[in-house]
């Protein structure tokens, strides 16, 4: 497929997202979490947390509302219809817990043609309230040709 | 830990409606997760596990022993697709220990014999 290298670089809106506790245990429920951390407040602040912990991998929770609108960018181009998630890497800063408001920025990082197919990687990097970076995400993309 | 030691293997079968759940939780609605007709009418055999639960059950596999805080770095390449109501075995090895601070450790995700997850690596906090 054709891409569109000249889009490389473009940052989108960045987005919000207040991490909830019962959206916390949702999603360890979810995936089959059963650290007391995740679950119990008490047992969260015993070990030092203001409130539930949220797993490493909720980040996919608090990225998405930024990422998706990249994902469907009209210059960036993508057939959603035939794109497979091809790769993803998560480096986390300090923990996120209940109470906690997330903001994350997205850009595109790097698009090219391998073997007839795009490849599209994206970077999430989500700061909490405090100015700490808590996530940064690649998202890697492929768009299968026809 | 130390280089060559292995992660407990971790286990999971994911029930019929896990993708559902999972939609839910994770606000993922793609069809071809959560609706039999449209997946195969786009090619697949069925309902899709969603490549971001497969790589939690990774990370949940290296999270086990240390927590949440321990998990500093993961990376994974998905290959082939996860599937409903079969199981899902994780199985990793610390690679190296780097000043007694960070391990790394290789993983995958199998299922049916096939990885659905492979060239995982994680860099792990350890304990002062």
């Amino acid at each position: 497929m054709a891409v569109n290298t000249d889009v490389i670089g473009k940052t989108f809106a960045p987005a919000t997202y207040a991490v909830g506790r019962e959206k916390i245990r949702e999603y360890a429920h979810a995936v089959g979490e059963t650290d007391p951390l995740y679950l119990d407040v008490e047992a969260a602040r015993a070990a030092g947390y203001a409130d539930v912990v949220a797993p490493p991998m909720f980040a996919v929770v608090y990225s998405l509302p930024a990422v998706w609108p990249a994902l469907f960018d009209e210059e960036v181009g993508i057939d959603f219809a035939r794109m497979v998630h091809g790769a993803q890497e998560f480096e986390w800063g300090p923990v996120v817990v209940a109470g906690d408001e997330i903001t994350t920025t997205a850009s595109l990082k790097d698009a090219s043609e391998r073997r007839g197919n795009g490849v599209f990687v994206f970077e999430s990097v989500s700061v909490n309230g405090r100015g700490e970076t808590v996530c940064t995400g690649l998202w890697s993309n492929i768009v299968r040709s026809a | 830990m130390r280089a060559g030691d292995e992660l407990e293997p971790l286990r999971v079968t994911p029930d019929r409606y896990l993708t559902v759940r999972y939609a839910g939780a994770s606000g993922d609605f793609n069809p071809i997760h959560i609706d039999e007709e449209f997946a195969r009418q786009v090619g697949l055999p069925g309902r899709i596990l969603h490549g971001l639960y497969t790589m939690a059950q990774v990370a949940r596999a290296h999270t086990d022993a240390g927590g949440p805080a321990s998990l500093k770095r993961l990376s994974v390449q998905f290959r082939g697709m996860g599937v409903p109501e079969a199981e899902l075995v994780v199985t990793g090895t610390v690679r190296e220990v780097r000043d007694d601070a960070v391990a790394v450790v290789e993983s995958s995700c199998e299922q049916d014999g096939k990885r659905i997850i492979r060239n995982a690596e994680a860099e792990l906090r350890l304990e002062p």
